[in-house]
């Protein structure tokens, strides 16, 4: 079976510029991830802010260079793919839509650049293209000549979105896709997105941090702590019967719209994870609620079980 | 109303925002914040939410006028005030967070030398008194490792991290006033827990009044005591966060609340509620509601200016129904 993405082993770290130089260790941003994604699917990723979902998002569009491990796009090897054809493949929705676009170019330009740099496609067309993709996100022709200065956040996130979507690509990674509107042009984006990938069969690697739309759109979710994929499973199950420790800490700390509730306690404490010092044994073992004395040396097995992982001592033991 | 509302820290009244006189972007805004309390705002994108927000810290882009019957803080009339005057009360007593901490944050300094220049700035404070104070707010906002954290540069930062670098900056000066634009939208839900409840916890210390924008209706409902929706320019529907949400009754609030997908309740891969269409470009002399053309329950009488309704309590609303329409009898 060719999956539409195959991630083997990933390692990505980045060299520390601040504190004191001897105390320098490298940031262990992304730390031994492996997951494979059949076509059609979407994969949501979520975990703690810093865990490192962007930059496996960028290593996956070939943005940054792997410190180890291997990445395959269909089947294919990304080292050393051609960037057109890699853009066809591979599109991205940034976490970010006020840098992501360029501000001295008109929305309509914008957009039309992906479709512009394929050289393809006759000047026509392309203006088509580009009308059609705008009106399907929601944004008027009027709108299309402005400068991303002159649209609200919202706007310029729907550009976004149209400028990922306008090569028709087999794959969208999209990084915080809808955290930058409000709930109604979210929930027409998500609607959208969905149309989308079963019209084109697209298949999404989906991260955000609202777990409400994550259930609602992905097919699968993988949850990331500290680097790692700790729990993977088909969305429904995890859940409904979230295993890991940080898997049901983060669940529990969605707040859903009920004014007679306060703000939780999430109940892990305030030793924050730091990439440049991994804990030894299970990484998540200094803020478990659930944690007995060999977290803190043996390292959990990563082990894949009926379509699931659970990276935890309590889930290998029992 | 309560003692504290009649002397807010935060009073806003007829706020109209024009840009380049082709666009009315605010229409009229009304809204007070009291010492200790959280009022949220919430409404479509591109509806007026930041750029009130801009006007109240005269931070507007040029082209874009603001004019207020008045703009108050601690009862001082911010409108009179010469930029001076403004600059040195931002970052201090009234602090803002904004939408877009890339743009906020200057990418040719350290996270460090950003955040105690605030502190050298309005408190004469020494450079290492600042940055062990600016250590100390990013460990509040969890944040580990802040000694090599003050050295990094902003695009060595995860986006939760840089805003949570933005909310401990906005909080150097302990501020009277907080005006926070979306400041928890890049962060996980135990972290936006944990930086919630630290604003909370200030409130309760130092009687911070929090002025929360924002498009998480589960963050509205257990932030604040009120919410204003805005819609187009205009306050539409506002009231204490329980009156609201038990009985939504602006046509956009109720949609609003229908756009949410509810774990367990809404089906995976199922069309979500939505609104369809979007917000209008409001040109000058627009008249009636600015939601009729979205509207299910629109009517002729809707391109009228519409009445401001009382629903009880102190909330109110902007529409032709009453407070009880059902949609079979407003259709
Ligand atoms: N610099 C500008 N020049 C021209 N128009 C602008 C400018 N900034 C904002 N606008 C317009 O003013 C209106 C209000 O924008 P604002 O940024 O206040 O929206 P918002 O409610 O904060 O939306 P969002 O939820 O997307 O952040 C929008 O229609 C927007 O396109
Ligand atoms: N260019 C860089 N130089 C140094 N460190 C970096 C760089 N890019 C990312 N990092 C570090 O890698 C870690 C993971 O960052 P990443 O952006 O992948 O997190 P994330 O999971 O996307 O977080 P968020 O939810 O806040 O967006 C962080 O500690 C971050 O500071
Ligand atoms: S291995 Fe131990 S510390 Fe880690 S998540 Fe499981 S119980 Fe918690
Ligand atoms: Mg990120
Ligand atoms: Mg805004």
């Amino acid at each position: 079976m060719t999956y539409a993405i195959e991630v083997r082993n990933v390692h990505r770290e980045f060299k520390q510029s601040g504190g004191i130089v001897r105390l320098r260790r490298p940031v262990r941003a992304v730390d031994g991830v492996t997951f494979s994604l059949p076509a059609g699917d979407v994969l949501g990723v979520v975990g703690e802010s810093g865990c490192g979902k962007s930059t496996l998002a960028r290593l996956i569009m070939g943005l940054l260079p792997l410190t180890s491990g291997e990445i395959l796009v269909d089947g294919r090897s990304l080292t050393g793919m051609d960037r057109r054809e890699r853009a066809r493949l591979i599109q991205p929705v940034f976490q970010d839509p006020f840098s992501s676009l360029n501000p001295r170019h008109r929305i309509r330009d914008i957009v039309g650049l992906p479709l512009a740099s394929q050289g393809d496609m006759p000047k026509a067309r392309q203006v088509d293209r580009v009308m059609e993709m705008l009106a399907r996100v929601g944004i008027s022709s009027e709108m299309a000549e402005r400068m991303p200065g002159q649209l609200s956040g919202g706007q310029r996130q729907r550009v976004a979105i149209a400028r990922a979507l306008v090569l028709h690509p087999r794959i969208v990674v999209c990084d915080e896709p809808t955290s930058a509107l409000d709930v109604s042009v979210q929930a027409q984006i998500l609607n959208l997105l969905t149309e989308l990938r079963r019209e084109l069969g697209l298949t999404y690697l989906f991260i955000s941090h609202n777990l409400a739309v994550v259930e609602h759109i992905a097919t699968e979710v993988a949850v990331m702590y500290l680097g790692r994929i700790v729990e993977q499973a088909p969305a429904q199950e995890l859940f409904r019967t979230p295993a890991h420790p940080y898997t049901r800490a983060l669940l529990s700390s969605v707040l859903t719209p009920d004014p007679a509730l306060g703000i939780p306690d999430v109940g892990l404490g305030d030793a924050y994870p730091d990439p440049t010092n991994v804990p030894p044994g299970c990484r998540f073992h200094p803020r478990c609620p659930s944690a007995f004395a060999e977290c803190a040396v043996t390292m959990p097995d990563n082990i894949r079980k009926d379509g699931r992982l659970v990276e935890c001592l309590l889930a290998t033991t029992s | 109303m309560t003692a504290s509302l009649q002397d807010p820290v935060l009073s806003v009244a007829n706020l109209r925002v024009s840009i380049g006189g082709r666009t009315e972007a605010v229409r009229g805004m009304s809204l007070a914040v009291a010492r200790g309390e959280t009022h949220c705002m919430v409404g479509e994108s591109g509806c007026g939410k930041s750029i009130s927000a801009l006007s109240v810290m005269n931070l507007l882009p040029r082209g874009i006028i603001r004019t207020a019957d008045h703009i108050r803080f601690q009862g001082q009339d911010l409108l009179a005030m010469s930029e001076r005057q403004m600059s040195r009360l931002r970052g201090d007593k009234i602090s803002m967070i904004f939408q877009e901490p890339m743009t906020s944050l200057n990418p040719a300094y350290t996270i460090g030398s950003q955040m105690s220049e605030v502190l050298e700035r309005h408190r004469r404070a020494i450079r290492r008194q600042a940055m062990d104070r600016a250590a100390e707010l990013l460990a509040r906002v969890g944040i580990t490792a802040p000694g090599m954290r003050l050295g990094q540069y902003p695009h060595q930062l995860s986006g939760g991290l840089r805003q949570r670098v933005m909310i401990a900056m906005a909080l150097m000066c302990d501020p009277e006033l907080l005006i926070a634009d979306e400041p928890t939208t890049a962060l996980d839900v135990t972290v936006q827990a944990q930086i919630l409840r630290l604003l909370q916890k200030l409130q309760q210390e130092l009687g911070l009044a929090l002025l929360l924008i924002t498009h998480d209706l589960g963050v509205v409902a257990r932030m604040a005591q009120r919410v204003s929706v805005m819609y187009a320019g205009e306050v539409v529907e506002t009231g204490a966060v329980g009156d609201v949400f038990a009985a939504p009754t602006h046509p956009y609030t109720r949609g609003l609340l229908d756009c949410i997908p509810v774990p367990g309740k809404t089906q995976t891969g199922e069309p979500l509620g939505n609104i369809p269409g979007m917000v209008p470009r409001i040109p000058p002399g627009f008249a009636g509601c600015g939601f009729r053309d979205r509207c299910m329950s629109a009517a002729p009488e809707c391109a009228q200016a519409v009445p401001l309704r009382d629903a009880g309590g102190d909330h109110s609303y902007l529409c032709r129904l009453p407070p009880d329409w059902t949609r079979a009898s407003a259709a």
